[in-house]
């Protein structure tokens, strides 16, 4: 089941349709409910090793829909701690709990400060009514 | 800007709040709740499709049988009034203008339906080639086109069963239909032929029987899992009919536009073939992908069935036997494939 669309208030976003949740010098990475909709039900993810460096604004991975691939976007840069393996095992609980079960990645931060320029919920929102 | 084409079901399809996308110049539902749910309601029970936007030509006149015995692959001696043939318009090369369905009218009338982006192009060649006492119409814009699809189609229309290739004119629900007994999915079904004016109300009874509607999105997949060709992906007028493993379609001992290169190239075999394949590893195949050894990916997705990837492509020959392993190249990175034989999806019996 496809759920209903929502964008967590304690979320910072990227304007390419990703969250982060930011913690203690870590950051857990997903995509939002826009992105997981425009793609529709997710089939398979691609997602980076263990140890890789991600670069904010730089793919990380990838996520496929029946119909389309998609680079996933990291919105902030740092090392890869730890990789969904319940998504890549089965892809469709980003389409269920985009927020939730349906996470990417984890990483730690390598420069905390980029978080400052991510956009809030409500900046985010305003984006969306512009798509 | 060229302005997008709608079927008559257009407001139905906005109704459902259907995903709609550009196809063949026509704008065209996608998806309505999502490929796979509709996907397997084709393979489970029962799936509508509209498939409005695909061509529909007459071809008539006391010489109209003998003029398309001289255009198509597959020998029309081989039905009468009642029934179809799957068949092949085909050049100088041997290469394929289209796949299409010809239906025999009568003893000197056809209906051809071809692919949507080829209606022109067919339509073109076949007038360029008439010959005196044979006639040829596009009546597509006279008619909708519904398919309904799947084990449970026929129970759920109320029809009796009938035979593959066969069609009748019936009444439905009260609406006068053409109906066919074909299909893109490899399930049972048919293909409801109805003049523009009614194909909303047919639709509409349709529905109300309990088919899903499904979506251009759920159609490529189903066609992939049975191995059907998509005209434009993996077969074409640069791609022969043999080496598609379209032979079985093509009469090599009467005379057809290509046939003597048709001739030649399954005298000598095939330098590549058309395969099926299965990906061994976790990974979707796309349209274009290489694949070592020098072939490439014409179809690939994801096949809901059996939840892996699977696609369709052209390798040597000597790659060509079932359970090869191919190594696809997804993106940069290796990916290995098994290739199969067809269909890639065996349909449960019973």
């Amino acid at each position: 089941m496809a759920a209903d669309e929502s964008y967590p208030e304690d979320l910072r976003y990227h304007p390419e349709h990703d969250w982060a949740r930011i913690e203690d010098g870590e950051a857990v990475l997903g995509i939002t409910w826009y992105a997981q909709d425009a793609l529709g039900e997710l089939v398979h993810y691609e997602p980076p090793e263990d140890g890789a460096t991600v670069s904010k604004d730089s793919a990380y991975g990838e996520v496929e829909s029946v119909k389309a691939v998609s680079d996933v976007i990291s919105p902030l840069s740092g090392e890869v701690i730890e990789v969904n393996q319940a998504v890549v095992d089965a892809p469709e609980k980003v389409n269920e709990d985009p927020y939730g079960d349906g996470w990417l990645i984890r990483i730690r931060l390598s420069d905390p400060a980029e978080t400052d320029a991510l956009l809030t919920v409500e900046a985010y929102r305003e984006l969306l009514t512009e798509q | 800007m060229q302005t997008l084409r709608r079927t008559p079901l257009y407001e139905r399809h906005r109704a459902l709040n259907a995903r709609m996308v550009p196809f063949a110049g026509w704008e065209m539902p996608v998806q309505y709740e999502g490929v796979i749910p509709e996907h397997r309601a084709v393979r489970a029970d029962t799936g509508v499709f509209d498939v409005s936007h695909m061509g529909e030509l007459e071809v008539e006149g006391p010489r109209a049988h003998q003029f398309l015995q001289g255009m198509l692959a597959n020998d029309l001696d081989k039905i009468q009034p009642g029934q179809a043939q799957y068949t092949l318009l085909t050049n100088e090369r041997g290469g394929i203008i289209d796949d299409l369905i010809a239906y025999r009218l009568d003893q000197g009338r056809y209906l051809l339906v071809v692919n949507a982006s080829n209606r022109e192009t067919v339509f073109r060649w076949l007038k360029e080639h008439e010959i005196p006492g044979s006639d040829v119409r596009d009546v597509s814009d006279e008619f909708g086109l519904l398919a309904v699809q799947g084990p449970r189609s026929i129970e759920r229309l109320g029809l009796d069963d009938a035979p593959a290739f066969t069609f009748a004119e019936q009444e439905l629900d009260g609406i006068e239909v053409m109906v066919n007994r074909t299909g893109y999915t490899g399930e049972r079904g048919v293909e409801l032929l109805v003049p523009a004016d009614d194909a909303a109300d047919l639709w509409d009874r349709v529905l109300e029987r309990g088919a899903v509607p499904c979506g251009l999105g759920a159609r490529d997949t189903l066609r992939l899992e049975v191995c059907f060709p998509l005209h434009g992906n993996d077969i074409g007028p640069e791609t022969d009919a043999i080496s598609a493993g379209l032979g079985w379609v093509c009469a090599l001992d009467k005379e057809f536009t290509g046939v003597a290169e048709l001739r030649r190239i399954k005298a000598d075999g095939p330098e590549r073939k058309l395969v099926p394949f299965v990906m061994e590893d976790s990974a979707i195949p796309r349209q274009g992908m290489p694949i070592a050894g020098g072939g490439e990916v014409t179809s690939g997705s994801h096949s809901p069935m059996l939840n892996r990837g699977i696609g369709m492509g052209y390798v040597p020959s000597e790659q060509a036997t079932a359970d090869t392993e191919l190594t696809i190249d997804v993106r940069g990175r290796d990916r290995r494939a098994r290739v199969v034989t067809k269909p890639i999806y065996k349909r449960q019996e019973g």
